[in-house]
């Protein structure tokens, strides 16, 4: 038996690759929130961003469109691998405590740990309404293509929209900040003596991301952006 | 003290189990919890019923052969962490009403009433938990130094006493927390190093064929732990367990 | 009569005497070890170390404990330490001088040989179990750490924090855990043994009943060792586990192995006092403390002030007064003793008067709150649990309790006892405390039997002796088993109204009162009768709740006090025997005009080793005198 088969069959193998692609989306979610901040300079810029991202990324390695598909195929199958694995240790989980107790301790672990499982659900319906609305623009009643500046706007002025976003940004922050100390620890990076520093780098990586996002509904509902 | 007491019974392992209600009125708070329970069962027998089987030996706190729910909490509290039997009944209310009830896990199927079978931490120690060091083939004890802070932080780890709070109170049921206690015992000093990559395979293998939940690093093991084992010990666990994936052959 | 009981210490100087028998003692031929099946009873120190020495050496081994798992056994409480003679604090350690110390310190009541033998496997015990993984308390170089233990005047005592006993035990539990995974012992857990079964005269197998299905069940062997513990718990309160119990060493007592010296019970200074009825066990604390912590009490009777309140010259620091160049460190039958004589004298503190103060605050202002915490922390913690006192703030309160058997199963210096084929090892043997075990020594002969003794002389049997081919088929082992299951249905069928525990307190209660701290001819007569009237109580009036065929603790705990009853008297009808003071043993009408006790050589140095002769008969005694060739005999001196 090869050494990395076997340990992805352990239940700790499998938690690598929980915290190796959750690395990959943590990142990517970092990255696409300081692309998201381009709109607050203005249409023209956040276009261009736009238009560099799906033409010119990786150039002159790659040709137009390449980057873009290399980084969705990259995310899909990382979300891919992250919800396997999660399904899979969620099942076990539930096996190893086929009778629960009747008596439960009031425990904020125990609800985060629910929290991880049902929130990493309503994260993955939040990302299939993102794609429909920002990127197919489907479900979008005033999509134009390639006008992102105005599809975001537009987009957000819908208040029902904005604070659908706002909650699924929480959502994903308790995620990301349960989740990328969860990776250090899984990844066997962490001790007591670095626990404090990893615990403070995962909560500034979720403030980051969680206030960089926030600001555009935020900035869109007062009408400071328009 | 007057106490309500609402423990499981459950006749044998396939037997259907209930809760009991159970009052007492006379209940010292100077009483550990296993006197408590000792007093009720004198009174039960004397009533003509079936005491409550559970399972205790030491009563100070080391052998891990003790532990029960109790509302909730394994071993009873998180304030001072201790197990079953070293925990007094000062700690309750006069008035209160106390669950009680066994471990639960699929690893630790019930025996009766309140004892489970833990017999999977024995098989998980069986495949690996050791250093190879067969009687009187040894070299001379001082001859190997150990740094004092790894020899402390080997100390910690081995503290452990199998008691089986940390899969009791884990919400997945995992039983990492006793796995990496030893490995990570084990693994600081430089006797356990020839076997480190072997054991940390063969003791995982088992823990994850007996039926214990994965880890989602939530930290109640190390909450419920009345020894207070680290979580550094399981991330220890995972990077050893890394490096042995990475391995040749 | 003598003649049978030949302790078969060879013929050699003692520092050459083990090393020669090695070599004189037959070996089995390494393909013929498999052949070979031996049943261990016991997964502490001495079980789990001899189980797993054995299965090393190729022997098929079977291996039961009534707890869950074989690391629960008590041996994983012990705080302390270890002893072991390395010297390595350039002290003037030596074998010599750990044998020395330990003849002493039993009070002249040990053999020599099998003394002088443990102190010399004493290193070798650390150096095994550095190398399994234990982790023994180091110092900033990387060294192994020492501390003196219980009144030594060197530092030989190896530890790991307070869970010395602990570490040791999960190191022979790792070692035998090897076993089990390869397949060489057979483990059986949650099993008690409650027979020896004798065929042709030699020890060939044990009746057990399983804990979890009430299965009564025989497994056959070439030899049988015992390693089940001491018989503290026969006073119910002491500081052995719920379950420790005699009842294997008992059934072999009445299957015609003679039983040695019960009457040396240890009792131990630094426990916590009793709160009340509803008291289970008693929780001891390590006597390392008595290092640093001063004992005393008030000079004033019945004196009610918080200690705090009482002022330095108002203390009575009656060890450090009476014991000026030992003081707090005494061994612990004089520190106990003295405990037990300024209570019942009032002096005693505490809510029940039983209670002596343990106080450190002279060594928190002298050393520093922090080197105190280093040191005594987690007995600080444990105290403070069962208490809800602050030992850093107000000064303990112990009060002795029993804590270690010296007495068990007579064996001669291959640890056999009289009956072949049955070797017994740790504290259910008589061998090397005396009437007195020092602090840190119990682990040591655990080991030391288990790792170093056993394993050889036990081969020396298996090739003399000529075994015959039988299966548990064979009518003794159903004759064990009819009785087996009689016993469990009597216990049932009685239906009385007194649950097992009242009987147990109350046994305990007697022998505390008569056969406890100090002992005198009237209080052993008396006790004897009252002992026989209980035992004819319980007969008829036990109520023993559930079935035979289930795990019932009830019926467990029936069977093991049915034995403590019976027990019982063997203690008193030795410490009655036995006019002398010595140790652990202390007659009222032997000891010096300043109270201390007072041996007599003359009349009493000899092994006391008793056959059984029926319930309620009288055994008889066989004595093995004991020589000193190498300790002169002196009156132990503290002062």
């Amino acid at each position: 038996m090869t050494g990395i088969l076997s340990l992805y069959r352990s239940t700790i193998g499998k938690k690598v690759v929980m915290a190796l692609t959750g690395f990959i989306l943590t990142a990517y979610v970092f990255v696409h929130m300081i692309g998201n901040l381009k709109v607050f300079a203005g249409a023209e810029k956040l276009n261009h961003y736009a238009e560099w991202l799906r033409l010119d990324m990786g150039y002159p390695i790659l040709a137009s469109f390449q980057g873009l598909w290399i980084t969705r195929i990259v995310l899909l199958v990382a979300v891919g691998l992250h919800v396997i694995s999660a399904l899979q240790l969620w099942a076990m989980a539930n096996a190893g405590r086929a009778v629960g107790y009747a008596q439960k301790k009031p425990s904020y672990t125990v609800y985060l740990g629910q929290m991880m499982r049902l929130g990493g659900i309503a994260i993955a319906f939040f990302i299939g309404y993102h794609l429909l609305h920002l990127t197919t623009g489907s479900i979008h009643p005033e999509f134009v293509h390639g006008e992102v500046y105005h599809n975001v706007i537009s987009g957000f002025q819908n208040t029902l929209v904005s604070v659908f976003y706002i909650a699924a940004l929480v959502a994903l922050g308790v995620h990301i900040l349960h989740g990328t100390w969860s990776m250090f620890q899984t990844l066997g990076l962490n001790n007591r003596r670095y626990d404090a520093m990893w615990r403070t780098v995962a909560l500034l990586v979720t403030l980051a991301i969680l206030v960089g996002d926030l600001s555009i509904p935020v900035a869109v509902l007062a009408g400071w952006l328009y | 003290m007057r106490l309500t007491l609402r423990i499981w019974r459950q006749k044998h392992a396939q037997a259907r189990g209930h809760f009991a209600t159970y009052r007492m009125d006379d209940v010292s708070p100077d009483m550990s919890f296993l006197e408590m329970l000792d007093v009720l069962n004198e009174q039960l027998t004397e009533a003509g019923e079936e005491p409550v089987a559970f399972d205790h030996d030491c009563r100070e706190g080391i052998c891990g052969m003790c532990g029960v729910v109790i509302n909730g909490i394994p071993h009873g509290q998180h304030k001072h962490r201790t197990t079953t039997c070293q925990l007094h009944m000062r700690n309750f209310r006069s008035g209160e009403t106390i669950t009680i009830e066994p471990w639960r896990a699929k690893a630790f199927p019930v025996i009766k009433d309140l004892i489970v079978d833990r017999s999977a931490f024995d098989r998980v120690i069986q495949n690996g938990g050791f250093i190879t060091a067969p009687t009187n083939t040894i070299p001379e004890a001082n001859a190997v130094l150990v740094a004092k802070d790894r020899s402390d932080l080997a100390m910690d780890a081995a503290a452990c006493i199998g008691c089986g709070a940390c899969v009791a109170a884990c919400p997945n049921a995992s039983a990492m927390l006793f796995t990496a206690a030893k490995i990570t015992h084990l693994g600081l000093l430089p006797q356990g190093q020839p076997e480190r990559t072997m054991r940390v395979v063969g003791m995982v293998r088992v823990m994850d064929q007996s039926g214990f939940g994965g880890c989602t690093n939530l930290g109640e093991c190390s909450l419920a732990c009345p020894k207070e084992i680290h979580l550094d010990s399981i991330a220890q666990m995972n990077l050893d367990l890394i490096k042995a994936g990475f391995r040749r052959g | 009569m003598a003649a049978t009981l030949n302790s078969k210490v060879p013929s050699a100087p003692i520092e050459e005497m083990w090393d020669r028998h090695r070599f004189e003692m037959k070996l089995v031929n390494p393909s013929n070890k498999r052949k070979f099946t031996i049943i261990v009873v016991g997964t502490g120190l001495a079980g789990a170390s001899a189980a797993a020495s054995l299965a090393e050496l190729g022997y098929q081994v079977l291996n039961f404990c009534y707890q869950d798992s074989p690391r629960r056994a008590h041996s994983i409480a012990a705080q302390g330490g270890i002893n072991a003679a390395k010297n390595y604090r350039n002290d003037g350690d030596s074998a010599y001088r750990l044998f020395y110390d330990t003849v002493k310190g039993g009070d002249y009541r040990a053999r020599e040989a099998n003394v002088y033998r443990l102190a010399q496997v004493s290193g070798n015990i650390i150096d095994q179990c550095v190398a399994q993984g234990v982790p023994f308390a180091r110092e900033y170089g990387g060294l192994l750490d020492n501390r003196s233990f219980g009144g030594a005047q060197v530092s030989r005592t190896f530890y790991a924090r307070g869970q010395t006993g602990q570490q040791l035990l999960l190191g022979a539990y790792q070692a035998l855990s090897r076993q089990i995974g390869l397949g060489k012992v057979a483990m059986y857990p949650r099993t008690e043994m409650l027979d020896l079964v004798i065929i042709d005269g030699k020890a060939r197998g044990i009746v057990t009943r399983n804990l979890v299905s009430g299965k009564v069940e025989s497994f056959i062997g070439d030899a049988v060792v015992l390693a089940t513990g001491g018989y503290g718990n026969v006073f119910f309160l002491s500081t052995n586990a719920m379950g420790c119990n005699t009842t294997a060493i008992w059934r072999s007592y009445k299957r015609g192995a003679f039983f040695a010296n019960p009457c040396y019970t240890q009792i131990h200074p630094t426990c916590i006092p009793v709160t009340g009825d509803h008291q289970s066990k008693l929780t001891l604390m390590s006597e390392s403390l008595r290092n640093d912590g001063r004992i005393w009490v008030p000079r004033q009777k019945g004196d009610t002030r918080s200690p705090n309140q009482i002022p330095e010259a108002e203390r009575y620091y009656y060890l450090e007064e009476k014991y000026p160049s030992f003081g707090n460190l005494v061994p612990r039958d004089v520190a106990s003793r003295n405990a037990k004589m300024v209570c019942d004298e009032g002096y005693g503190v505490g809510t029940t008067g039983y209670g002596v103060y343990l106080d450190f605050s002279e060594a928190i202002q002298r050393l520093g709150k922090q080197t105190i915490v280093e040191r005594y922390g987690n007995l600080f913690d444990m105290y403070q649990q069962i208490t809800a006192e602050d030992p850093y703030r107000v000064p303990m309160r112990i009060y002795p309790a029993i804590h270690y058997t010296m007495g068990g199963l007579w064996v001669d210096y291959h640890l056999m006892s009289n009956v072949p084929g049955l070797f017994v090892v740790g504290e259910a043997n008589f061998s090397d405390h005396g009437a007195n075990r020092l602090g840190a020594s119990a682990l040591m002969q655990g080991l030391a039997d288990g790792y170093f003794v056993l394993p050889y002389t036990i081969g020396d049997y298996l090739v003399q002796a000529t075994l015959e081919k039988h299966d548990t088929t064979h009518p003794a082992f159903k004759e064990a088993e009819n009785e087996i299951s009689a016993l469990v249905k009597r216990l049932l069928n009685i239906r009385g109204e007194r649950t097992v525990d009242s009987f147990h307190k109350e046994l305990g209660r007697l022998l505390w009162e008569y056969c406890g701290m100090s002992r005198n001819a009237q209080g052993l007569q008396r006790a004897i009768q009252d002992i026989r009237t209980l035992r004819e109580a319980f007969w008829q009036e036990v109520r023993v709740p559930g079935d035979g065929g289930e795990l019932n603790q009830s019926l467990e705990r029936a069977g093991r006090v049915a034995d403590f009853l019976e027990l019982a008297e063997l203690i008193c009808v030795d410490a009655l025997h036995r006019n002398e003071s010595c140790g652990g043993h202390f007659r009222e009408e032997s000891q010096t005009a300043e109270g201390e006790a007072l041996r007599n050589d003359q009349a009493f140095a000899y092994v006391g080793a008793w056959e059984f002769r029926g319930v309620g008969s009288n055994p008889a005694l066989h004595k093995e005198p004991l020589e000193f060739k190498y300790v002169t005999l002196s009156q132990r001196s503290y002062k």
